[in-house]
C-alpha cells in the first residue's frame, strides 16, 4: 500500500513522532525540573503536568468520536467509522491513564484513593462509555451494524458528559460535601508555561496516534475487502453458465 | 409524518392490548420493583431519620431495574417472533415507530410506579402523594424509556443481549438518576424551594434524547 | 365497403413486441455481508400478471432477495424499482406496493385476527377499513375466527391469516418465501385462489419454493438462483422436472 497516499502518510507520521518527541522532552523538563514545587502539595503537584495533558486528550479524543460518529452515519464512508474506532482506543487508554495518575496524585495530597467529585466521576462514566462503546462493536456482528451502533453511542455519550458533569457538581454543591480543590487559586507563570507546553505535547502525541492507529484500522478493512474480492473470483470459477 | 399521530396511537393500542391480555411484562416487572424495594430495606437503615433520602435512592433503583427487565423483554419478544420485521415492511416512518415503542414503554413502566409508589410510602411511612413527586416521576421515566427504547433494539440485535443493555445504559442515564433522586428526596422532606434545577435537568435531558432517540432510530433498525 | 378501424392502422409487426414497463425492475443489483458476496450483480424484470418462481439451494440468495424487495434490507449496489419507485429513495411508496407472507407470520398471538387486521389497515392506511378486514377474512377462510385470538390457531390458520395480512392493503407486487411449506390443505385451496385473484387484478407474484414440482405447476416463469447469480431464467412449460432437479443438486 505505499504509493502516493502511503507515502504522504507516512511522512506525516514521521513528522508527527518528531514533534512529539521533541515537544514531550521539552514540556516535561519544564514541569518536572524547571516548575517551582508547588507550595502545598510538595512534589506529588507535578503529576498534574501529565494528569492534565491527558484529560484533555481524553476528551479530544472523544469529541473526534462524536464527529466521526455523525460523519459515518451520514455518508455510511467506512474511513469515517476507522476515525473513530481509532481515536475511541485512544481515548479508552488515556482515560484509564487520566483515572490512574489522578488516584496517584490524590493519595497523597487528599489521603484517598478516590473521590466522587464532578471532574473524578464524569471520567469514571466516560471510561465506561467507552467501555460500552467497545462491548457493543465486539458483539454487533456485522462490521457495518457495529459502525452504525458505536457511532450511536459516541453521538448519546457526547452530549451526555456535560450533562453527567453538571449534575454530580450540583449534586455535591447543593448538597454539602467535603470540599477538595484540585488546583490552586492562581498559578506562577512557570508552572504556567510549563503547563502548555505539555499541552501540546500530548495533543501531538494525539495527532502521531491517530496516524498509526488508523493506518492500523484501515489495513483490518481492507484486509476484509481482499477476501470479499477473493471469495468473488473463487465463485466465478465454480459457476458455468 | 403525515398521520404521523394517528399510527403512533395503533402501535400504543397494540402494545397495550397485548398486555392487558397476557400482563406478561408488568407482572414481572411489579414484583421485581417491590422486591427490591424491600431488599433495600434490609441493606440500609430505612427506618430513621435520614429515610428520605435513602428511601428515594431504593426507589429509584428499583424502578431503573425493573425497567431494564421491561425493556430488554418487550425487545426480545418483537425480535424473536419477528414482528419488529412485520413493523418495518409498513410503509411507516421509523421514528412514528419509535415513538409507539417509546410511548408503549414509557406507560408500562409508569404504571408499574404509580402502583409501587404507594407501596413504598407505606413501607416506610413517607408522604408520598404529592403532585410534584409524581411529576418528578414522569420526567425521569421519559428520559429513562427514551434512552432505553433506543438502546433495547440496539442491545437485542447483540450477542449478549442481556448484558448489553444494563452496561450501555448506566452510564448515559447517571444524570437522570442524580436528578430524580435528588429531586425525590427534596419533595420528601419539604425543601421544595431547591427543586428547579433538577427539573430543568430533568426537561432538558428528556427533550435532547429523545430527539436524539428518535432520529437516529432509522439508522440503528436499517440492514 | 367499409374499412375496420383495425385494418386501417398501419400493419403491426407481429415479431415485434409491444414494450412493456416492468412493475419490478432490478439493475445490478449486489448485496455483501462484510466478507462474502451473496447477490452478484443481479439483472431482472417482473411484469404485471407475472407468477414468477424461484429456485435454488440453501444459501443460494433467494431470502435475501426477497427481503431487498420487502425493503428489509438494503443493496450494497445496484438498484430495485417497484412500481415505479425506487427502494432506496422511496422506500415508504414502496413498501405501500409489496405485500410479503415469510416463515413467520408476523402475527400478534394475544391480538384476535380482525385486531391484527385492523393493526395492519391502520399501518397501511386502508381506506375501506371494516369491509376489506371482513373481505380478506373470508378471502382466506377465517371469517368463522375472526374473533379468536391467533394463540389459538393452527400453524396453518396462522398462515392463511398471514396471507390475509399481506394482501389487504391491495398490493402490486406479493413476496411469498416458501409458501408450500406451513399450509394446510385449506391453506393450499385459499392460496390458489388469492393467486388467481392477483393475477386477474394485473398483480405480479414472486415466490420461492424448494418443491420444484408446486413451482413448475403456479408459477408461469422460472427463475434459478446459484451463488448469488441468476442462471436461468425460462418460462415454465420449457423446463423440465427431473433436469432441474439434477440441477438443483449439482452445486
Amino acid at each position: 500500500m505505499k504509493g502516493k497516499r502511503g507515502d504522504w502518510v507516512s511522512n506525516l507520521g514521521l513528522v508527527l513522532g518528531v514533534l512529539t518527541g521533541i515537544t514531550l522532552a521539552v514540556g516535561l523538563y519544564l514541569g518536572l525540573v524547571y516548575a517551582p514545587m508547588d507550595a502545598i502539595q510538595g512534589n506529588a503537584q507535578r503529576i498534574f503536568y501529565i494528569h492534565v495533558p491527558m484529560a484533555w486528550v481524553a476528551f479530544l479524543a472523544f469529541f473526534v468520536v462524536f464527529v466521526a460518529g455523525v460523519m459515518y452515519l451520514w455518508k455510511r464512508d467506512l474511513i469515517w467509522d476507522q476515525v473513530a474506532r481509532s481515536s475511541a482506543e485512544i481515548g479508552l487508554v488515556f482515560t484509564t491513564l487520566v483515572l490512574i495518575t489522578g488516584s496517584f496524585w490524590g493519595r497523597p495530597i487528599w489521603g484517598t484513593w478516590w473521590t466522587w467529585d464532578a471532574r473524578l466521576t464524569t471520567t469514571l462514566l466516560l471510561w465506561f462509555i467507552f467501555l460500552g462503546y467497545f462491548m457493543l462493536r465486539a458483539y454487533a456482528g456485522e462490521r457495518s451494524r457495529a459502525a452504525t451502533f458505536s457511532a450511536v453511542i459516541g453521538i448519546i455519550g457526547f452530549f451526555d458528559v456535560p450533562i453527567i458533569y453538571l449534575s454530580v457538581d450540583w449534586w455535591r454543591t447543593l448538597h454539602p460535601q467535603a470540599v477538595i480543590s484540585v488546583t490552586g487559586a492562581s498559578m506562577p507563570g512557570q508552572m504556567v508555561v510549563a503547563l502548555m507546553v505539555c499541552l501540546l505535547g500530548f495533543t501531538l502525541l494525539y495527532g502521531y496516534l491517530m496516524v498509526q492507529k488508523l493506518g492500523i484500522e484501515r489495513a483490518k478493512d481492507q484486509l476484509i475487502d481482499y477476501q470479499y474480492a477473493l471469495s468473488e473470483r473463487e465463485a466465478e470459477g465454480v459457476i458455468a453458465v | 409524518m403525515r398521520d404521523g399521530l394517528g399510527k403512533v396511537s395503533i402501535l400504543v393500542w397494540k402494545d397495550l392490548l397485548t398486555e392487558v391480555r397476557t400482563k406478561d411484562l408488568f407482572g414481572g416487572m411489579f414484583i421485581f420493583a417491590v422486591l427490591t424495594i424491600i431488599t433495600f430495606n434490609f441493606a440500609f437503615d430505612l427506618s430513621g431519620a435520614n429515610r428520605a433520602a435513602s428511601g428515594a435512592g431504593a426507589m429509584w433503583v428499583a424502578f431503573n431495574f425493573a425497567g431494564f427487565l421491561g425493556l430488554g423483554r418487550s425487545i426480545a419478544l418483537e425480535r424473536d417472533r419477528g414482528s419488529l420485521d412485520g413493523l418495518l415492511l409498513c410503509p411507516v416512518d421509523r421514528g412514528t415507530i419509535f415513538m409507539g415503542k417509546f410511548i408503549g414503554n414509557l406507560l408500562f413502566i409508569s404504571l408499574v410506579e404509580v402502583i409501587s409508589v404507594p407501596i413504598f410510602g407505606a413501607l416506610f411511612n413517607l408522604n408520598v402523594f404529592q403532585p410534584a413527586l409524581f411529576l418528578v416521576l414522569l420526567l425521569g421515566t421519559v428520559g429513562f424509556a427514551a434512552i432505553g427504547t433506543l438502546l433495547a433494539v440496539m442491545a437485542a440485535s447483540t450477542r449478549s443481549r442481556e448484558v448489553m443493555l444494563p452496561v450501555l445504559m448506566f452510564p448515559i442515564l447517571l444524570p437522570v438518576v442524580i436528578a430524580s433522586v435528588r429531586a425525590t428526596t427534596l419533595i420528601l422532606t419539604d425543601q421544595t424551594r431547591d427543586l428547579a434545577p433538577w427539573l430543568n435537568l430533568l426537561g432538558a435531558y428528556d427533550v435532547l434524547f429523545l430527539a436524539i432517540s428518535y432520529l437516529v432510530f432509522e439508522r440503528v433498525v436499517e440492514e | 365497403m367499409n374499412v375496420s378501424p383495425l385494418q386501417q392502422r398501419a400493419p403491426v409487426d407481429a415479431a415485434a413486441p409491444i414494450p412493456r414497463v416492468p412493475r419490478v425492475k432490478i439493475n445490478r443489483l449486489t448485496k455483501r455481508y462484510e466478507r462474502r458476496g451473496v447477490l452478484r450483480s443481479i439483472d431482472l424484470e417482473l411484469y404485471d400478471g407475472e407468477r414468477v418462481v424461484l429456485l435454488g439451494a440453501n444459501g443460494a440468495g433467494k431470502t435475501t432477495l426477497l427481503r431487498i424487495l420487502a425493503t428489509l434490507s438494503r443493496p450494497t449496489s445496484g438498484s430495485v424499482t417497484i412500481a415505479g419507485h425506487l427502494t432506496h429513495k422511496d422506500a415508504q411508496a414502496v413498501r405501500a406496493q409489496v405485500g410479503v407472507v415469510a416463515h413467520q407470520p408476523y402475527l400478534y398471538d394475544d391480538l384476535t385476527a380482525a385486531e391484527n387486521l385492523r393493526f395492519f389497515a391502520r399501518m397501511y392506511d386502508v381506506a375501506d377499513e371494516r369491509s376489506r378486514i371482513d373481505e380478506v377474512l373470508f378471502l382466506v377462510g377465517l371469517i368463522a375466527r375472526r374473533d379468536d385470538r391467533v394463540r389459538t390457531f393452527s400453524r396453518g390458520m396462522q398462515q392463511r391469516l398471514a396471507i390475509g395480512r399481506a394482501i389487504l392493503h391491495r398490493p402490486a407486487l406479493l413476496l411469498f418465501d416458501e409458501p408450500d411449506s406451513g399450509l394446510d390443505r385449506e391453506g393450499a385451496r385459499v392460496l390458489e385462489r388469492i393467486l388467481g385473484y392477483h393475477r386477474s387484478g394485473g398483480g405480479t407474484t414472486l415466490m420461492t419454493t424448494h418443491d420444484l414440482r408446486f413451482g413448475l405447476t403456479v408459477g408461469d416463469r422460472v427463475l434459478l438462483l446459484e451463488n448469488g447469480k441468476l442462471v436461468l431464467d425460462a418460462p415454465s412449460h420449457t423446463l423440465e422436472e427431473n433436469a432441474l432437479d439434477e440441477r438443483l443438486a449439482r452445486r
